[in-house]
């Protein structure tokens, strides 16, 4: 009896195939632009795209902490320059090679995350925001500060890293590949990760702590170890960008690019991971489209993420739920 | 006389100028079934907290199985065999009823640490749930979101949280307040099949609900415990007539 209505009780609310279609239809749709952009000769597609991709990797790690864990970090674009600076500085020394360079963003990502999480996780609400805020600017700040390495003008990666000595990623679309395959990679991972056991007391966390805490879980030793994996994959995208842009900036993780990650999960849909890949294409293709029509491209793309806060909760995966309500149930009720 | 599983020492507690908690000294044996009662602000629910751990007591300490807890945790208490509800329901709204359920299974088996595998198909975490839901008559709403559940149902799904905890200590919190008659007779029924199994600390304003359940009854008046003893002593005794019983008996 137990076991039958235990069974019963696991079916998720969608069919599996159904949750899959989304996520599927965006991987195909990455998979299959280098052909597009070969047959249509637009080469700014795969350079597009490849940014895209680079940033998403992030920004799933990022809907992990937000959308998961409940957990608002206004710093992550830190963990991305940490992982730029890691191919750059690495580079540099005459050390270009992935096999050393990517493990090395990583790692220095993910401990800067653990002595900085360690910290910020002894806050909650806007004081977590504020703090996050507050690494990723001293970050920021060293970063400008480093002569050695081009301070404030950021140093060129004099070229692509190798991979066991070979130049694998020289070629464009082969980088593409290897960044669509590093997203994947990242997608599934977390995918698994928000499942799992670990997952679900980090769900829980977010949910009711006061709860967790009376079943015995000590949630903020869960949420840092949640904070040093985003903080790792975040290291991950940093590492992918400095071989795309052949450059290294602070820009990369001043405060706005924290502010603009954030913006792409909330585009896409909080707390689905596969919405994040879709907020990061529509605020990157927005912005590339917009900044075509207008130097001024903002002020068109400021309201535009006002009305998505105020009519589109579920952000762009959301889209086609709050349509129906609209049409069925009348706006006031979605 | 053997140990007592629970023991209060001297318990202080004040907010501001407000004294919640004023020198409480109590033990509570092992298989008791122990009723909290007295009016409205007499600091129940602040010596439920301090008990599990929420709220730290400006002086004393709390004894559990022995050992000084006075400075652990919530989570620690709550690992160690004590496990409790809330006067206000207090669940995760955005899981399922059985996964509210299975992460209470899942903090006992301690193994948390775990970044593949689908928990929620989990039959080492679902089947203990489900039992514990069948023994909290809930067992039917538990693929439903929890946040979907009445009022009586959520009272229902802590309790079953509570007991996948399999608790040494459980600290039921008004667990009667606000729900119908039909509902309360279930409870009490429960709760007479858990009794002697495990220790329980009721709070509770349901006077008819109190006598069937208590070994014993402690009554609490300004943070103060004003006597503890049988419930035939309890009711008997003029001074909680005169402070308490005598409005709730009318």
């Amino acid at each position: 009896m137990a076991t039958a209505l235990a069974a019963e009780a696991a079916k998720p609310a969608l069919p599996a195939a159904r949750r899959l279609i989304l996520p599927a239809a965006i991987f195909l749709v990455l998979a299959l632009l280098p052909v597009a952009a070969a047959f249509s000769g637009q080469q700014y597609l795969i350079d597009l795209a490849t940014r895209v991709m680079v940033y998403a990797v992030a920004a799933v790690a990022l809907d992990v902490l937000v959308g998961y864990g409940g957990l608002i970090s206004f710093g992550h674009a830190a963990f991305i320059g940490l992982g730029a600076y890691a191919v750059g500085i690495l580079s540099a020394h005459g050390i270009s090679d992935a096999l050393l360079a990517l493990p090395v963003a990583i790692a220095a990502s993910m401990l800067f995350a653990w002595l900085t999480g360690i910290v910020c996780l002894r806050t909650k609400g806007v004081y977590f925001i504020m703090i996050t805020l507050a690494f990723g600017q001293m970050i920021f700040f060293v970063a400008t500060s480093l002569a050695p390495y081009g301070g404030d003008n950021g140093l060129t990666v004099a070229a692509r890293n190798t991979v066991a000595g070979l130049p694998l990623l020289k070629n464009d679309r082969a980088f593409y590949y290897v960044t669509l395959l590093c997203l994947l990679a990242t997608y599934l991972f977390c995918r698994a990760l928000v499942a799992s056991r670990f997952g679900r007391v980090l769900r829980g966390g977010k949910e009711n702590a006061t709860r967790m805490a009376t079943i015995g879980f000590t949630v903020r030793r869960f949420q840092l170890v949640a904070y040093i994996i985003a903080g790792g994959l975040g290291g991950l995208s940093g590492f992918l960008l400095a071989n795309s842009t052949e450059f290294v900036s602070p820009a990369y993780m001043s405060w706005q690019q924290s502010g603009e990650l954030i913006v792409m999960v909330i585009l896409g849909g909080l707390g689905t991971l596969h919405g994040a890949i879709l907020g990061t294409a529509a605020y990157l293709v927005i912005e590339e489209w917009l900044s075509g029509v207008t130097e001024n491209w903002q002020v068109i793309f400021g309201p535009l993420l006002v009305l998505v806060v105020l009519f589109a909760r579920g952000g762009l995966v959301g889209l086609g739920t709050t349509l129906r309500r609209g049409f069925f149930g009348g706006i006031g009720n979605g | 006389m053997a140990e007592p599983l629970l023991r209060l020492q001297g318990l202080c507690k004040n907010f501001g100028s407000l004294v919640v908690t004023d020198d409480v000294t109590l033990d509570i044996d092992a298989g008791e079934m122990h009723a909290l009662i007295g009016p409205n602000g007499a600091g129940k629910t602040t010596l439920i907290n301090q008990i599990s751990g929420l709220i730290a007591p400006d002086a004393g300490a709390v004894f559990f199985i022995g050992n000084d807890i006075t400075a652990l945790p919530p989570e620690t208490r709550a690992l160690r065999g004590m496990s409790r509800t809330f006067q206000i329901s207090s669940i995760l709204p955005a899981f399922a009823v059985v996964e509210n359920v299975a992460l209470a299974v899942q903090a006992r088996l301690g193994s948390s640490l775990r970044f593949f595998g689908n928990a929620a198909a989990e039959p080492e975490l679902n089947i203990p749930a489900m039992a514990a839901l069948e023994a909290a008559g809930i067992a039917h709403r538990a693929g439903v979101r929890a946040a979907a559940l009445s009022h009586g149902e959520k009272r229902a799904l802590e309790l079953a949280i509570a007991l996948a905890m399999q608790p040494r200590l459980l600290l039921l919190d008004e667990p009667m307040a606000g729900i119908g008659r039909e509902e309360t007779e279930r409870l009490v029924d429960l709760l007479l099949r858990l009794k002697g199994q495990l220790t329980m600390i009721l709070v509770e304003h349901d006077m008819a609900a109190v006598f069937a359940l208590a070994d014993r009854i402690s009554v609490l008046i300004r943070g103060r415990l004003l006597t503890t003893g049988s419930p035939a002593q309890v009711r008997a005794d003029p001074q909680v007539v005169a402070a308490y019983l005598g409005e709730q008996m009318e």
